[in-house]
């Protein structure tokens, strides 16, 4: 045992983010192949707590790096404290959540470490003895495998939703290592302000249903009648490019090539014609399903279930369907 | 205020994507553009500019056809453009940033910018490396920029919400969408624009050499996602069709 | 010979296309049905420059030639013909007579606020009993002291109603005739007193663009506004319709473009029988000949405009180009709507306005009847 695959644990709100889980599970199978150490770092002001349910769901060993100037993330504070530790440790791997935070950490880190990443990754595998990884490029009208010969760390942000989590196991503990001698030094971000959406719907990028609209939706007030079906089946709302520059949604529900790229196990897509960089943004969802009144809309092409109707009729429809199926009138 | 951009020239978002007889991605018959979240990296160089009569200076890498999107800045209203053909088999975002960084290196700046990503690779790793580089700070995916007194207020887009970040200058900024509306091109820009200095550089001309920017990733293959199976149409009046699609995502599906 | 655009052509092309799919093409359909231009694009394209394209930037152009001129009309008119017209009745029928005839004073109080887009600009030419036979005009304009007064109408006036400057011409001398000779070209403000809008025309195509009637009720003109010399009236009408067939040329050939992509784009999509319709030889050659005469009108109409940019006679090759694009125009969008089918007929698509919008550009700025006499004359004479 030795060098390592680690996973940078990405925590929010006390918790750590689902892709972590989704990251040991890969993480857990190369290690096991190449006959080395699953590591985990978390990284902020009290966390040493998240650190038993790494261990529950497959870390041998939890860097801990804990300091009160990184309560909040900066790119300055963590990019040294992941770059510090990896230096001293020299691992094998470095994998993150292809998330906001994880996108902006991990670029610096690899500059840092003088070494190759691969960003949005869909698969991890073990190819002649090399770390091989998939990612989509032109938001997934192509793939490309890539790998880091030479370099080290190999690293890799993952897409979260794709990858299956590790299962846990009750009562694993892993060993947990306090990174006391890791300092953030001098951050020149300093976070004035934070504005966070109150909203009781998941994460766009985490969430198992999206419920989106486009066009056909007419205003933004009509986005009431998906929210009412995303509620009940505990979904996210996204919103295609043409809803986004009609304004009736914000860019931040954008789902598309020049929006976020989704993979949920049901995409309902109502009122979306699907322009390629639409499909481009949500094609890799388990299920899809189209609701749109034009027949030879391109949505039809790519949806496992469509209905060809008006979608003001059919939505609320389906929103009594889902309630009494859920037992949620 | 000297602001520096770093623009790429992509593919089309509607372009659809086929591989050449070495299993490469085939450019031909594609409609070229400006990575659009260069344009809000543009756009917001020229506001400034226009604020503070600084100066704006573009800069690209690529093939000869990459002139176009500097000509394109240009005509918006950038001042000089410089484009790096370093004529390499094999590039990665190392390569890139390495390249691009000794590039802005021999330029004066206060702020660079650049799109949080391109739309083709996506990698949102290039103007990060930059920043790592040249010992810089960044901020990424903004979507307001502030510049007073030698600091920048920039409001980010994090994961649910938003936070403002105070930075130093000189510093790398990355734009997000909603950062600002680009103009078009005037005509008389246009017309303007061949006049304008534009740079050729090969890697040669930077000092550089094709083992320092070897890149640290290798492309192994590249393929084509397998097309989606055409569904089925759920037939019926809306309430029968609501009806049996549930019944559908239960039984058959099983997503719900 | 080359057949490449230089790189500000290139740019130009690009540019226009940007603003005409983002901004114009999601109002095209809207504006159709309800027969109204949305001003803000007008601005919009002020701001741009798309207003004074051709003219010298010390008037308030962009200092471009006529090629990017025709260029930037085929690009408007491929999302919206409309839009195509508005820029091209401007620039060639108000704008252009008074860059070529008129004086340093009439061309900054006029070319320099049309070409900057302050101000839009239209052509009074045709009249109830003067269509084609445009030296018959008998709209009056008789000299009293410092000023002329001018009364009768003029009809289907394209950019009428909204417009703020009309090059109006009228006959100065009451001798019929003298048929041509005796007509004058005058510049009219809008707000002129005796000078008001009759009836709106309801068209066929071109819905959003405007087509009014003028009425000149004993309407005073300082004779500063004369443009060029009494008795050219003719000499200049013709002279601007010989440019504005570039435009209407460039028009035609921006609608042909707009439907083929429309309909190759449906017959890749649409299946029948198991398959995409472009699959059936009967589609995938409509297409090919839809192709190659968009093409060879495109030839027509740059050549048209490389000849006036070169300062060489142009007047045959526009009166070919605005006669075979038009004819082009109309084919194209008919097979568009064919291949389409039944959706095809339906307000759902975009080809049946195109189609439409198509006819009109056999008709005005001279029929495909009098762009043939001008084209028999060039040979026979």
């Amino acid at each position: 045992m030795g060098k390592g695959i680690w996973v940078y644990a990405e925590h929010k709100n006390g918790k750590v983010k689902k892709v972590t889980y989704e990251m040991l599970g890969a993480a857990r199978q190369l290690a096991d192949q190449l006959a080395e150490e699953v590591a985990a770092v978390i990284i902020g002001k009290e966390v040493g707590e998240l650190a038993s349910a790494l261990g529950e769901y497959g870390a041998d060993k939890v860097y801990v790096v804990e300091n009160d100037a990184l309560a909040e993330y900066t790119t300055d504070g963590y990019t040294r404290a992941l770059a510090g530790l990896a230096l001293e440790h020299r691992p094998t791997a470095i994998f993150l959540g292809c998330t906001v935070q994880g996108r902006d950490l991990a670029a610096q880190v690899a500059q840092r470490l003088q070494t190759g990443l691969c960003t949005d990754c869909t698969k991890v595998e073990l190819q002649d003895g090399q770390i091989t990884l998939t990612r989509p490029i032109y938001a997934g009208k192509a793939f490309v495998q890539v790998v880091c010969p030479e370099a080290r760390p190999v690293m890799a942000t993952i897409r979260p939703n794709v990858l299956p989590p590790a299962e846990p196991q009750a009562g694993r503990t892993a060993e947990v290592v306090m990174a006391d001698d890791v300092q953030p030094g001098d951050i020149r971000q300093i976070i004035k302000e934070v504005v966070r959406q109150v909203s009781s719907r998941p994460e766009l990028t985490e969430a198992d249903i999206i419920v989106s609209g486009g066009r056909g939706m007419k205003s933004a007030e009509n986005f009431k009648i998906l929210e009412e079906l995303a509620d009940v089946l505990g979904a996210a709302v996204g919103a295609s490019r043409a809803a986004v520059d009609a304004g009736y949604a914000p860019h931040s529900m954008q789902v598309g090539q020049t929006g976020k790229t989704v993979s949920p196990q049901l995409y309902i897509a109502c009122g979306i014609s699907g322009a390629i960089q639409h499909l481009a943004g949500m094609g890799s969802s388990k299920v899809i399903v189209a609701i749109n009144k034009d027949p030879e809309a391109n949505i039809f092409k790519v949806a496992d279930y469509g209905i060809v109707g008006d979608l003001f009729e059919v939505v609320p429809l389906l929103t009594r369907e889902f309630r009494r199926l859920l037992g949620k009138e | 205020m000297k602001v520096v951009v770093l623009t790429k020239q992509t593919f089309d978002t509607e372009a659809k994507i086929t591989l050449d007889a070495q299993g490469k991605i085939n450019p031909e018959g594609v409609s070229l553009i400006m990575n659009p979240y260069d344009e809000f990296a543009v756009e917001e160089a020229l506001r400034i500019k226009e604020k503070t009569k600084g100066e704006v200076t573009v800069v690209s890498m690529g093939g000869p056809k990459a002139q176009d999107v500097l000509r394109q800045a240009l005509a918006m209203g950038a001042d000089r453009a410089v484009l790096i053909t370093p004529e390499l088999e094999e590039m990665d975002e190392y390569t890139t940033a390495t390249i691009l960084a000794k590039a802005v290196s021999r330029m004066e700046y206060d702020l660079i910018l650049g799109g949080w990503r391109a739309i083709d690779d996506g990698s949102a790793q290039v103007a990060g490396r930059v920043a790592e580089i040249l010992g810089l700070p960044v901020v990424n995916m903004v979507i307001k920029l502030e510049i007073a007194g030698g600091k920048v207020l920039a409001t980010r887009e994090i994961e649910g919400g938003s936070e403002v970040v105070e930075v130093p200058l000189p510093v790398v900024i990355t734009a997000q969408k909603g950062l600002n509306e680009p103009r078009y091109p005037t005509m008389k820009g246009i017309m303007q624009a061949k006049k304008k200095p534009m740079e050729k550089l090969a890697l040669s001309d930077l000092g550089l050499t094709a083992e320092e920017v070897a890149p640290k990733v290798r492309a192994l293959k590249y393929f084509l996602p397998s097309p989606r199976a055409q569904g089925k149409i759920v037939p019926g009046e809306p309430a029968e069709a609501a009806a049996a699609l549930v019944r559908l995502l239960r039984e058959e599906a099983k997503v719900i | 010979m080359n057949f490449t655009l230089t790189e500000e052509q290139e740019l130009l092309r690009q540019t226009v296309r940007d603003f005409a799919e983002n901004e114009v093409a999601p109002k095209a359909a809207e504006m159709d049905e309800k027969e109204e231009y949305d001003w803000t694009l007008w601005d919009k394209m002020a701001e741009m420059g798309l207003t004074g394209i051709p003219f010298p930037e010390e008037y308030g152009g962009a200092g471009m030639d006529n090629l990017s001129y025709a260029i930037a009309v085929e690009e408007l008119s491929r999302v919206c013909a409309s839009t195509g017209v508005l820029i091209s009745a401007h620039t060639s029928l108000c704008s252009w007579p008074i860059y070529a005839f008129g004086t340093e004073e009439q061309k900054r109080k006029y070319l320099v606020p049309l070409a900057e887009g302050k101000k839009i600009g239209a052509l009074g030419l045709t009249e109830p009993s003067a269509g084609s036979d445009a030296g018959a005009v008998k709209l009056s304009a008789v000299r009293d002291g410092d000023e002329y007064v001018l009364n009768g109408t003029k009809i289907f006036i394209t950019n009428g109603g909204r417009a703020d400057v009309y090059v109006v011409v009228a006959r100065t001398d009451p001798d019929m005739s003298k048929k041509h000779r005796g007509t004058t070209a005058f510049i009219v403000e809008k707000g002129t007193p005796g000078f008001t809008f009759g009836k709106k025309e309801h068209k066929m195509g071109i819905r959003a663009s405007y087509t009014y009637e003028l009425v000149f009720d004993n309407c005073r003109i300082p004779k500063e506004n004369m443009l060029g010399k009494e008795g050219e009236g003719f000499k200049i009408a013709m002279a601007t319709l010989d440019g504005g067939r570039i435009g209407i040329a460039a028009q035609a050939l921006g609608i042909a473009q707009g439907a083929f992509e429309q309909a190759l784009a449906y017959s890749k999509v649409r299946e029948q029988f198991g398959r995409p319709i472009c699959a059936n030889q009967g589609i995938a050659w409509m297409l090919a000949d839809m192709a190659t005469r968009i093409e060879a009108a495109r030839l027509l109409v740059y050549q048209a405009a490389f000849l006036k940019d070169n300062k060489l006679p142009y007047g045959k090759e526009s009166a070919m180009a605005k006669l075979y694009a038009s004819e082009v125009a109309m084919w194209v969008t008919t097979k568009a709507v064919q291949i389409h089918g039944g959706y095809g007929y339906t307000r759902e698509y975009p080809v049946e306005r195109m189609m439409r919008d198509a006819k009109i550009t056999e008709i005005y700025e001279g029929t495909s009847e009098v762009q043939r006499i001008v084209i028999a004359n060039y040979l026979l004479k």
